[in-house]
């Protein structure tokens, strides 16, 4: 038997325990950890991203886009699983990003940023004018079934766990494939990569995609745990949220913006249910702290222990 | 005849208005390669504190033509604190850092920014109506507009030439122009850099508080009234060409009358089409409008 | 004997500046060229354009007989002509061995005139063999932004060759390396591509390295070539003398202001 990989066998754990967890902790446990790893998945993408030297500041538009997308299967197409709603929601998201991955692969640093942001503004002005998909207040979503039992909080818990187990496993397995090794090198020295042959923008244009898929399939998360899907999943200050979460993360290890996503809700909560004027001064100063003396992230203080050790 | 009138005098007023705050924007990265997100909370500070200082005034009963400069007088006094205190407490240890990550930095400062605000003022609205009444209307033709549109599209050319003769005319512009060239060389050269960068900023924060100041009498002053503005100040930034004066300029211009024919023509686009310009821009001028020319690299 | 590359009234223009001033030559195949000239001559210019990282302004770019003219660097590369740089790229966060095996994986995935040639061996293997083959063993785990400039150097080339070229340009592959070592690493990099007959052609401000290392030299003088013969002979020829190596009999050469 081949033997596991740390990390691997980290996420196996991680999955195990989350799922025995699930029926011992409170409902707003469940619930506050199913929102956290839903926009934990978009941080992941955001990981990829920044492997290869990119960071957008855009995510929003796919997250919007696999919420959107997800609500809409049941309103158009009259399908109530929460599965399919998670794949179309996926899908739409990785559709868009390989339409607007033509563009955006063209474009490092700043102007990266710049330009998702434009696109992800641009969705917004969209869905605020559309009357039909409710505009500002955006429309309710209700899942009927998980896999065909009736939907329940734990159900989407569960499934919410499952998803980002697959997710965080796929993604440590690309970054130790070809392509995975392909990214530091590009956000190194990208005249070099395509002086030895392989394609930057057909990188970086995957890349693109994969962080859009995790985006939207997260965007879909969130619309089934919170039931309201709303044009604010597309704004600025939403992507610029889910930077921060992987900024505090660190790119270290796939499972890195799942635990930072954790520990960001539970401090918005706490934060704001004890003084709502100031928790947005917590999480800036928080961030400050991180990018100045911790500049790979929170997860680069695991990993300096083991490393110790 | 009117429509096209109207589109093209609320675009120079609405470029006018941007080019303000864009200015701001455009020097600092010029110079310091920040591209500085806790811009639009400057912009608020300096709406709040012309909400503060007019309302003051106007309560001691001084005479209400006061309020103007007391607009200026905001801006000078949420520059000269604010500047030196940010860079001196917070960026300067950031220096040499990527850009994206400065990005990073500015918008936690942003967030906290946004907080300190509501710390300060609270969460109500206010209002600093004095220098807007005051000067009442005047017809253009068929249409009405308010007289103190004329101050900010004044206002806009003064930002305007004052920072061109500023840059080009006078020893200091030339210093500065050496630092946005190249930082390490005019160092060596024996300019003070650092000092150039804490110049930079206060210059760059004062114009973001004078956006903000200006415009407090036509809107409600409330929390989070930066946070849109930030957006809109890169997108001209980012078409003009980043760092880039003329560059800036122009991207208010375009911004500001593709804005003023969509609200007339197009009202559903009306919240995107500047980023749709950008988007397009971009597509064809990958680093905006007016770009420096680069060394080669092999 | 056949050209492996031929160029035919290759021109390039900046604005006022010509760069590249209507190069007509052949390149036969498994020789050594050296690319001589002052500073500015066009010797750069002439690499960049043959690899497709500039487009010329006028004129072709044959390789095998195949118009590469208008091919991307990425396509000229996948075809079989590599180079190293000035500055050495590289990929500064990622240790030698990392470096490598970049190239190595982009290799093992293509086709062609890119297939590996050595069946049955891993990558990890194909790594350590080339870093054996250039003396890199020591560096393998240090970062490639850590390393001293020589090493940075042969990394570059070795980088180059990891791909498995038929021509290989190196630009001034000895600069920045001091006097006692650069035979050791012509002798290295020569060396190890021996065996496959590949054709190189570097650029070199050395005339030692030039006299031993070369059968034929490309004398480049304001983007034209002023010389193209047998090592010895152009070395000899009173333009190179006067444009290239400054060593006219009689009196030193003034230029006036």
């Amino acid at each position: 038997m081949r033997r596991l990989d740390r990390t691997t066998a980290v996420l196996l754990g991680a999955l195990v325990a989350l799922l025995a967890l699930g029926p011992v902790l409170p409902k707003w446990a469940v619930f506050l950890v199913t929102v956290a790893l839903a926009k934990g998945l978009v941080a992941l993408g955001l990981l990829v991203l920044m492997r290869a030297g990119l960071v957008s500041f855009g995510q929003g538009l796919y997250y919007a886009l696999g919420a959107y997308a997800a609500g809409m299967t049941v309103q158009a197409l009259g399908v109530g699983d929460a599965v399919p709603m998670l794949l179309l929601g996926t899908a739409v998201a990785a559709g868009a990003a390989g339409l607007l991955g033509l563009l955006l692969a063209r474009y490092r640093t700043i102007f990266f940023a710049m330009l998702s942001l434009a696109f992800s503004m641009i969705l917004y002005g969209l869905l605020v004018k559309s009357s039909a998909l409710g505009s500002t207040d955006g429309f309710n979503v209700v899942p009927r079934t998980v896999l065909g039992l009736a939907a329940s909080r734990g159900g989407i818990y569960g499934l919410a766990v499952i998803c980002c187990f697959a997710a965080a496993l796929g993604v440590h397995l690309l970054l130790g494939s070809p392509l995975g090794r392909l990214a530091p090198a590009i956000r190194d020295n990208e005249l070099r990569v395509e002086y030895m042959g392989a394609s930057v923008r057909n990188a970086v244009h995957l890349f693109v995609v994969l962080a859009a898929a995790l985006a939207g399939l997260g965007g879909g998360i969130t619309a089934l745990a919170v039931g309201h899907i709303d044009p604010e999943m597309a704004y600025w200050t939403t992507s610029g949220e889910f930077v921060f979460v992987a900024i505090l993360s660190g790119t270290g290890s796939p499972l890195a913006p799942f635990a930072g996503a954790i520990l960001l809700e539970l401090l918005r909560s706490f934060a704001y249910e004890y003084s709502p004027n100031t928790w947005q001064m917590v999480i800036g100063g928080a961030m400050l702290l991180v990018i100045l003396f911790l500049p790979a992230g929170l997860w680069s203080v695991f990993a300096r222990r083991r490393r110790a050790a | 005849m009117g429509d096209l009138l109207a589109v093209v005098v609320d675009g120079l007023i609405y470029s006018s208005w941007l080019f303000v705050i864009a200015a701001g924007l455009t020097i600092i990265y010029g110079v310091m390669r920040i591209l500085n997100m806790a811009h639009g909370s400057l912009y608020a500070l300096g709406a709040y504190a012309a909400a503060s200082l007019v309302g003051v005034w106007m309560r001691g009963g001084q005479p209400p033509f006061g309020t103007y400069l007391l607009l200026v007088a905001a801006a000078l006094l949420v520059g000269l604190v604010m500047g030196p205190l940010v860079e001196r407490g917070l960026l300067r240890f950031t220096y040499g850092r990527d850009e994206v990550v400065m990005v990073l930095v500015t918008y936690a400062l942003f967030l906290v920014l946004e907080d300190v605000i509501k710390l300060i003022w609270g969460v109500e609205s206010y209002f600093v109506t004095e220098p807007y009444g005051l000067l009442g209307t005047f017809e253009l033709g068929p249409l009405s507009y308010p007289v103190y549109s004329g101050v900010l599209v004044l206002a806009a050319v003064v930002v305007g030439l004052g920072l061109r003769w500023g840059i080009y005319g006078t020893r200091y512009g030339k210093l500065l122009v050496a630092v946005i060239h190249d930082r390490e060389m005019a160092a060596a050269l024996g300019i003070d850099v650092r000092r150039v960068f804490l110049v930079t900023f206060t210059l760059g924060t004062t114009l973001a508080a004078l956006g903000g100041a200006l415009t407090a009498p036509t809107v409600s002053v409330v929390p989070g009234m930066g946070v849109e503005v930030i957006v809109l100040a890169f997108a001209v930034v980012v078409i003009g060409g980043m760092g880039s004066m003329q560059g800036a300029a122009l991207g208010s211009l375009i911004v500001g009358v593709v804005r003023s024919a969509a609200v007339h023509y197009l009202p559903q686009v009306e919240l995107f089409s500047i980023y749709l310009v950008m988007a397009l821009v971009l597509a064809f001028r990958p680093r905006g409008l007016f770009v420096a020319p680069e060394a080669r690299k092999i | 004997m056949p050209a492996v590359l031929e160029v035919r009234g290759l021109t390039k223009t900046f604005g006022a500046v010509t760069a590249a001033a209507d190069i007509t030559l052949d390149v036969a195949e498994d020789t050594v060229v050296g690319l001589i000239g002052s500073n500015g001559a066009g010797k750069t210019t002439f690499v960049n354009l043959v690899t497709g990282y500039l487009k010329p302004s006028a004129g072709s770019i044959l390789y095998r007989g195949r118009d590469i003219t208008a091919l991307t660097p990425r396509q000229v590369t996948r075809l079989g002509i590599c180079r190293s740089f000035q500055s050495p790229q590289l990929f500064d966060s990622l240790t030698a061995h990392e470096n490598l095996r970049v190239g190595v994986d982009i290799v093992a995935r293509g086709t062609g005139a890119f297939a590996s040639s050595a069946a049955g061996q891993s990558p990890g293997e194909a790594v350590e063999a080339m870093l054996r083959r250039f003396q890199l063993d020591a560096y393998r785990d240090a970062p490639a932004g850590t390393l001293p400039e020589g090493v940075r150097k042969l990394l570059d080339i070795a980088m180059a060759l990891v791909v498995k070229p038929q021509v290989l340009l190196l630009d001034e592959p000895t600069s920045g390396v001091s006097s006692e070592e650069k035979f050791g690493l012509m002798d290295l990099v020569l060396g190890a591509i021996r065996a496959e007959k590949v054709t190189v052609l570097f650029v070199e401000h050395d005339m030692e390295i030039v006299r031993r290392y070369t059968h034929r030299i490309l004398a480049f003088y304001e983007g034209r070539i002023i010389a193209d013969a047998p090592t010895a002979e152009a070395l000899e020829n009173s333009e190179v003398r006067r444009f290239v190596i400054g060593d006219e009999p009689g009196r030193p050469q003034e230029k006036p202001c």
